[in-house]
């Protein structure tokens, strides 16, 4: 009996099964962690996409937390006018424009769009203020309408932060000016740091804050610490977001582009006539 | 069928992971604030410990003892991984507040400290009861702190309103400290403190005795 203990741990120490050992433990770990992911794929692809829905409608002011069943979300979203932006042209699309391009609208994915030159466009440095490096040509965006008006504009936003992309939405009152809201639903930003972007009363910040100034220009800002509510400018401003310097630079720099000349800029001017 | 009763129950309160053996507790600070993400973290711990420690335990006299720490790493890295893509396909926003959290259970001293001690020289039936029993050790006082905190932190349990705020009409005054990290580090303190009084043979012997009143040096 000892002898067999005896041998067993010298072979369990030789080097051969050192590397069955580790070999066959790589192997089997990679097939079930794979597998897990590659199963699991559908369903997280599905509540991703619902809790992308759900930022649209949070932006919007439609879902209310701990009021709204999250099977309301499909139902509350159909109130929303969905429409297509021509980047380049500056221009909404109307839906013989969408098949004369042949785009379904429901299938469009722009992140995926963005990626291809053919349906993007490359951002030299001085034009890429959100660090995106390619602009797709067509983005969703997301109309609340009254009578024919615009009530609520939802509009898609990212751009690069401290360690990754954030991925957000903004939704501006029928002035298309004043912030009705702004969410942010995907971003690999530190917790409790940068991740505070997602923080509510941060977030509750923006509400009626104003983009643009007189001349048109965005003059939204993030601050670097807290807003001074004496200064003139303080209807444009908010809060920085503390520890977290460079992600508030991030948010203020996408807001810039998204809602500049090169972004959403000059379709809500041409709306607003 | 006494040792593993005994392995399934001693982690609660006499060997208990954070309370005795002071492990686990960066997690025991973070997710605290609110019942629900407590509870999902205990489970997931649980899970993990408990069939970490079986499948280290099943393979453990192949385990060559050079690379032990590193085939304990991966069998406990894959397990997180798998548990955090069942989350994120279960329970999308919990998973979204709890995915550090829960990558952060690799590194959770518990988890090792279980397949190095005790899933390393015990068969895996018993290997995996005491991973239940430490896990269920870990979750008692994670749910413990986690119903003082948020109980008095925001007046509700498990989201549902018990002491009705001030902000909403309603007379509680919440502590905002206690929505602080640092708040669990007091709880965790006082819960050790009423535990060794309790039980007072969990009390370590001191490793410096002060001295009296020695005279001054000139000077």
């Amino acid at each position: 009996m000892a002898d067999a203990s005896n041998s067993a741990t010298n072979n369990k120490d030789s080097i051969k099964n050192t590397l069955i050992v580790a070999v066959s433990l790589c192997l089997v770990s990679a097939i079930i962690v794979s597998g897990s992911a590659v199963l699991l794929k559908p369903q997280r692809m599905e509540n991703k996409a619902l809790f992308r829905n759900k930022n649209i409608l949070i932006a919007a002011g439609l879902y209310q937390k701990g009021e709204t069943a999250d099977s309301e979300i499909s139902g509350l979203f159909k109130n929303f006018e969905i429409r297509m932006v021509d980047l380049e042209q500056n221009k909404l699309l109307s839906a013989s424009d969408l098949d004369a391009l042949g785009i379904d609208i429901s299938k469009y994915n722009q992140r995926k769009a963005a990626k291809n030159p053919d349906t993007s466009k490359a951002l030299s440095t001085a034009d890429d203020i959100a660090s995106i490096s390619r602009r797709a040509q067509y983005s969703v965006v997301y109309l609340l309408k009254k009578d024919n008006k615009i009530e609520k504009a939802v509009l898609p936003i990212h751009g690069y932060g401290l360690w990754s992309t954030l991925y957000g939405f903004i939704a501006l009152e029928s002035d298309l000016n004043t912030v009705a809201g702004i969410t942010f639903y995907e971003h690999g930003e530190t917790a409790g740091l940068g991740g505070e972007i997602e923080n509510p009363r941060w977030k509750a910040n923006w509400v009626g804050k104003y983009i643009y100034s007189n001349d048109g220009k965005v003059r939204f800002t993030v601050m670097k610490g807290a807003v001074d509510p004496k200064s003139k400018n303080a209807i444009h401003e908010v809060d920085g977001l503390s520890g977290a310097s460079l992600t508030a630079r991030g948010v203020q720099n996408l807001i810039t582009y998204w809602l500049g000349s090169d972004g959403f800029g000059p379709v809500l001017e041409k709306i607003r006539g | 069928m006494s040792e593993a009763k005994e392995a399934l129950l001693s982690p609660i309160v006499e060997n208990n992971p954070i309370g005795l053996q002071i492990l686990g507790v960066c997690s025991a600070l973070a997710v605290t604030t609110q019942m629900n993400v407590a509870l999902v973290m205990c489970i997931a711990l649980t899970v993990v410990i408990a069939f970490s420690s079986m499948v280290i335990s099943i393979i453990r006299n192949r385990i060559p003892s050079s690379i032990r720490i590193i085939v304990q790493m991966t069998v406990i890295a894959s397990l997180v991984i798998v548990v955090d893509q069942i989350l994120g396909a279960v329970a999308y926003e919990l998973s979204r507040q709890l995915t550090v959290f829960i990558g952060l259970i690799i590194t959770n001293c518990i988890v090792m400290g279980r397949a190095e001690a005790f899933a390393m020289q015990n068969p895996p039936g018993i290997s995996f009861i005491d991973g239940i029993g430490n896990g269920l050790g870990y979750s008692v006082v994670l749910m413990l702190v986690a119903t003082i905190r948020e109980l008095f932190g925001s007046g509700s349990l498990f989201g549902f309103e018990i002491l009705p705020l001030i902000t909403n009409g309603g007379w509680y005054n919440p502590m905002g400290l206690l929505l602080l990290p640092p708040s669990a580090f007091f709880i965790i303190g006082l819960l050790i403190w009423g535990l060794r009084s309790w039980k007072t043979e969990q009390v370590e012997e001191p490793d410096y005795v002060i001295g009296g009143h020695t005279a001054h040096s000139a000077g």
